[in-house]
């Protein structure tokens, strides 16, 4: 009895660690909510990985977190979307080789009944004034997300302090989740795109407002600083963002379509 | 509500490859983790309920407080211990399947520890005064002890096992839900429902529930065929 449980576990250690076992090269890349919950990466990332034979560990989180997981050093390469953060973090000697990727915008969604009436305005800064007034609430992702810090700075650019406002709803969330709970509430948020159009569970909403050149929502790469972070595997990193802001990468950004419309915008300068 | 239903229903009867893999890791990291913490949380259990020693009383306690131990404070923490900039960064076991094996450890000692230690401790009183009168050790004592609560100890070991296959918040900080290497059955659904795919998530969910059902089955029976067999 004895000798069979030592060969289970026998059998248990060498198939788990078989299991386990990763042969291929990889890096880690901290990447937002946005990119991986809107298909894009499933999209691109099977191209890179048959061309370069390096698997790509995507780990999704927002902006401040996936730059956070950068710093710390548990990430080779971070794509995410909020300038001012990037440049910051490249500032601070975190980062190097920053390079614009793609872009796409922000949209604001809420209910089709539009009881604070959005739909007329085309001004970014007016349709929060007017959401602020109405008495529909709007969902924050108030995680220090991309979009979360797009959503602050408009407040700002509005005058409008919202944690005064009882109607402010910080979800700490992901984009899904959020849009989640403004379909259950009946209420605004502010969303990219590329989430908004891969999210199914929509109910009763719809976008309300978009077009505003302010809501331009810019993607960035960069190597995490492996000055800083020795164990980076900085040529295999380098070779993903050489890929994707190269043409070949661009065009299979480009290529990526829901329903036939175009989620991410290329914008890398080669 | 039904219309989501049915059509994670439908969505089971093609299940792809994609989800053989998550369910398959799940799986496997679930049986590490029972595995190692079987090899630990018993003879620790048995131990507290068979030796005397000051602070016994506080240890008793202090295990059955840590069955409720929140996944997400032990994400966390062994998050800080893996990270490069923690104290085992250089071994790089972050976002890995290892690292997810050892957080659920971390958890499901605790569980079967005090599960152990309540049933080996049951027994012990039966045979407290017979054991010492035949001057066993301590070490004979939780041997025979173990050895004869075996088929209790079964259910011990399901709990952890249980809490390994269900656990959501520890594997998603330390495994990082990677797709095809650290995505497992209830970070997919966390996923899923994130992504509004509710009937996928509703799907997968019943994947989960099914397989902690056939385990349990499969355990319930082994049980039964090996008290019958061994009585």
């Amino acid at each position: 009895m004895a000798n069979f449980f030592r060969q289970l576990i026998i059998f248990f250690c060498a198939m788990l660690l078989g299991g386990f076992a990763q042969a291929e090269e990889s890096i880690v890349v901290s990447s937002t909510t946005s990119t991986e919950q809107s298909g894009l990466f499933g999209y691109i990332l099977p191209r890179f990985e048959a061309k370069t034979g390096i698997k790509v560990k995507v780990v999704a989180l927002g902006t401040g977190q996936a730059l956070d997981t950068g710093r710390r050093g548990d990430a080779d390469v971070v794509f995410v979307h909020d300038r001012p953060a990037e440049d910051k973090f490249v500032a601070e000697g975190w980062g190097v080789d920053r390079r614009d990727v793609m872009y796409n915008d922000f949209v604001i969604v809420g209910p089709k009944a539009d009881a604070s009436k959005v739909k007329g305005t085309n001004d970014v800064v007016e349709g929060f004034r007017r959401m602020a007034a109405g008495s529909a609430p709007f969902v924050s992702r108030g995680d220090k997300s991309g979009t979360n810090s797009a959503e602050l700075r408009f407040w700002k650019d509005a005058n409008i302090d919202p944690k005064a406002w009882a109607d402010y709803k910080e979800a700490g969330a992901g984009m899904g989740p959020t849009l989640n709970m403004a379909a259950a509430m009946g209420g605004y948020t502010l969303s990219d795109r590329g989430t908004w159009l891969s999210f199914k569970n929509r109910q009763d909403l719809e976008i309300v407002l978009a077009g505003d050149k302010r809501l331009f929502n810019p993607y960035g790469v960069m190597l995490v600083n492996p000055a800083k972070h020795p164990h980076v595997k900085k040529e295999a990193g380098m070779k993903f963002i050489d890929w994707i802001t190269s043409r070949d990468g661009q065009e299979t950004i480009a290529a990526y379509k829901i329903n036939g419309e175009q989620l991410f915008f290329p914008s890398a300068k080669n | 509500m039904l219309n989501t239903l049915l059509e994670a229903f439908s969505l089971l009867s093609r299940l792809d490859s994609q989800v053989v893999a998550i369910v398959w890791l799940s799986f496997k990291v679930a049986l590490a983790t029972v595995t190692l913490a079987t090899l630990i949380g018993l003879p620790f259990g048995a131990l507290v309920a068979v030796a005397s020693f000051p602070g016994r009383g506080a240890v008793t306690v202090f295990l059955n407080a840590m069955m409720g131990l929140p996944s997400v404070v032990v994400g966390v923490i062994v998050y800080l211990i893996l990270s490069r900039s923690g104290p085992f960064g250089d071994m790089g076991l972050l976002y890995s399947p290892t690292a997810m094996v050892m957080a659920q450890t971390v958890l499901v000692v605790p569980l079967i520890a005090a599960l152990t230690r309540q049933i080996v401790e049951d027994a012990w009183r039966t045979y407290a005064t017979e054991f010492r009168s035949m001057h066993f050790s301590l070490r004979h004592s939780v041997a025979a002890l173990l050895y004869d609560c075996r088929y209790s100890l079964v259910v011990a070991v399901l709990a952890g096992a249980g809490r390994s296959l269900s656990e959501v918040g520890a594997v998603m900080i330390v495994g990082g839900n990677i797709e095809g290497y650290t995505r497992v059955m209830t970070t997919a659904i966390a996923l899923e429902t994130a992504k509004g795919d509710l009937p996928l998530s509703l799907a997968l969910g019943m994947v989960l529930l099914t397989l902690v059902l056939l385990l349990n089955t499969g355990a319930y029976h082994l049980r039964l065929w090996a008290m019958r067999k061994y009585g």
